[in-house]
């Protein structure tokens, strides 16, 4: 372990007092999700993944990460600054002119940690299966690890990718399903029911595990088997139970708080609510 | 009129699977992908040599978008291979976030583009293609005319980086281009020199502008012919020059009047050097059964339009 559990779950509320922070501050973006994943991004950044804040696209050797829910960006923002990719005073410039923290991630200002543009939905899983495939022909051991939401797996292009992976073995990839029911108009049973997650998965041939995603010790003990689970001829599909909004007592289980900010009250609620450990930007 | 002849007729599908095995031998990087036309795109000869460098997709072109902007990652150079119908239309979000936005070393490279497709239809036969890919910001255009070129062609974009889209076609046409050349991404080629008119042809169109220009010496008109194989970025200074000598221009492409060559050129002369301009394209519709030269006869795409719509360009620069 490079970090104890107490640790990682502080480092994890800086994240989400970040994340709030952010889309306070500009009074848009996703705060919801972004909470809800803040432990998962934690434990991939800080404890699993072999990766270098010397950012490269190549990334040889790296274990690679591939935010496909785009939306997301906040936490994804907040755990690359936090871990070094770029000062933690670049936060502040979330979503405003100018910035390299575009809405959505992109690799256009050349942000460090971004290797490729997400937001509209759908289109992380072939990315990442495609930097998998890479990997292999390079002789490269390292993992790929990507991250989807649950109401993403709406989109076709997803199934086209589920279908590929297994058939070819790419078992190089650890990919990760957001798992909180819930997207903008409403729970996932309502808007189209995503039905057995895990039997569709393993029907296509993907080797699934079940993970809570805001334990974590669990989340951790969850990825580090996923790996020991690579080059086994099968993808790994990592089904993690979150809940939207996670840490903040009036956003959590509501798909009220996906896309909507926190007024200065609000604010202030939440942050009461989370430790800082490492000073706030 | 420069004299051109030809000894053989191929598609230029075939050019790009001759170009593409070229390409693999130079570059190791070199990958290509397929969505389930391997024989249609003339990949076999690449997958024979390099087969760990192949990947079969399936018919899934959203997914292969995504595995090449991926494998560009790990430093790869993918070429996807399938129809232009397929290569684009179908898959535009795609290419636009994971590949233009994302600035991925993505050669998107597409047959049956156009009318000439032939029998299968409209559903197959794009006319768009052009106009949706020149409008994605830092996506190279090309249209090659010709085997050779298209060889060629596909030999060069595997050495620029950058996205890049190539068309081509299905129907054996005229071979008359050098087959040494030098791919030049950006350069327009000077086919004949001429002081009348400017007509500039890309793809199919540009055997068709030749026969034109031989009709047009029969009728006392000196032609001038460029070759424009690179919609995006236009060669400017060479249509400004010939324009400027000639004072009008025809426009030939087998695409849609909206969005092609022709609307980059009137673009570039209506700030630069306003001329008169006539379109020799698709009058904004969509195509159908029939073989291709039925076809190219149908919807205005041949020689004998192309001597027509010089003969009008002329008499307006007259008035």
């Amino acid at each position: 372990m490079k970090h104890t559990i107490k640790e990682l779950e502080d480092i994890a509320s800086q994240v989400r007092r970040d994340i709030v922070r952010m889309v306070h501050g500009c009074q848009s973006g996703h705060p919801g999700g972004s909470l809800g994943c803040a432990d998962f991004m934690t434990a991939l950044y800080f404890e699993v993944m072999n990766h270098s804040s010397d950012f490269t696209m190549l990334g040889k050797d790296e274990d690679l990460f591939f935010l496909s829910n785009g939306h997301i960006s906040p936490v994804f923002y907040s755990v690359l600054a936090r871990s070094g990719y770029f000062e933690t005073s670049e936060l502040a410039t979330f979503r405003k002119l100018n910035s390299r923290l575009q809405g959505h991630p992109t690799t256009h200002e050349g942000l460090p940690g971004i290797r490729v543009a997400s937001g509209s939905l759908g289109q992380g899983m072939s990315v990442a299966i495609g930097a998998a495939l890479a990997k292999k022909l390079n002789k490269d051991k390292a993992t790929i690890f990507s991250l989807h939401g649950d109401g993403e797996l709406q989109e076709g292009q997803n199934w086209e990718a589920i279908m590929y992976a297994p058939f070819n073995k790419v078992d190089n990839l650890i990919a990760s399903i957001d798992y909180n029911g819930q997207q903008i108009d409403g729970p996932t049973e309502k808007v189209l029911s995503l039905e057995n997650l895990q039997n569709k998965f393993e029907a296509f041939g993907w080797h699934v595990i079940n993970s809570d995603g805001n334990d974590m010790e669990a989340i951790v003990k969850a990825l580090h088997y996923a790996k020991s689970l690579t080059g086994k001829g099968k993808p790994i599909l990592n089904l993690m139970s979150t809940q939207m909004g996670y840490g903040v007592d009036f956003m959590v289980g509501s798909h009220k708080w996906h896309g909507v900010a926190p007024n200065d009250e609000q604010l202030a609620s939440s942050l009461k609510q989370l430790t800082s450990s490492l000073k706030d930007y | 009129m420069k004299k051109y002849t030809y000894t053989e007729k191929k598609d230029t599908r075939s050019g790009f699977g001759a170009g593409l095995l070229e390409a693999g031998q130079k570059n190791p990087e070199v990958v290509a992908l397929c969505a389930d036309l391997v024989g249609s795109l003339k990949m076999e000869a690449f997958i024979k040599e390099f087969p760990e460098r192949f990947f079969q997709i399936g018919i899934a072109e959203a997914n292969m978008i995504g595995i090449a902007s991926g494998l560009t990652i790990g430093g790869k150079i993918p070429f996807t291979g399938t129809f232009a119908n397929f290569s684009t239309g179908r898959v535009y979000d795609q290419i636009r976030q994971s590949v233009a936005y994302s600035d991925k070393n993505v050669k998107i490279c597409a047959s049956h583009a156009g009318l000439t497709l032939g029998e299968d239809g409209a559903t197959h036969q794009i006319l768009e293609d052009i106009g949706l890919m020149k409008m994605l910001p830092g996506m190279t255009v090309i249209n090659p005319c010709d085997y050779n070129q298209t060889k060629a062609a596909t030999i060069a974009i595997a050495d620029h980086q950058g996205p890049v889209y190539l068309r081509f076609g299905r129907p054996v046409i005229p071979v008359f281009t050098d087959p040494d050349q030098k791919f030049e991404i950006g350069k327009a080629w000077m086919v004949n020199e001429g002081t009348d008119v400017t007509i500039i042809a890309t793809g199919h169109m540009v055997w068709k502008a030749i026969e034109a220009g031989e009709k047009l010496a029969e009728l006392g008109i000196d032609a001038e012919i460029i070759n424009i194989h690179t919609i995006k970025p236009l060669d400017e200074e060479a249509v400004l020059k010939s324009v400027k000598k000639t004072g009008c221009v025809v426009t030939c492409e087998e695409h849609n009047k909206f969005g092609g060559l022709g609307e980059s050129i009137a673009r570039l002369l209506s700030t630069e050097l306003p001329s008169p301009q006539e379109f020799v394209a698709v009058n904004d519709s969509f195509g159908e059964s029939g073989t291709p030269d039925q076809l190219m006869t149908k919807y205005g795409l041949d020689s004998i339009n192309i001597v027509e719509a010089v003969q009008k360009v002329i008499k307006r620069v007259k008035k």
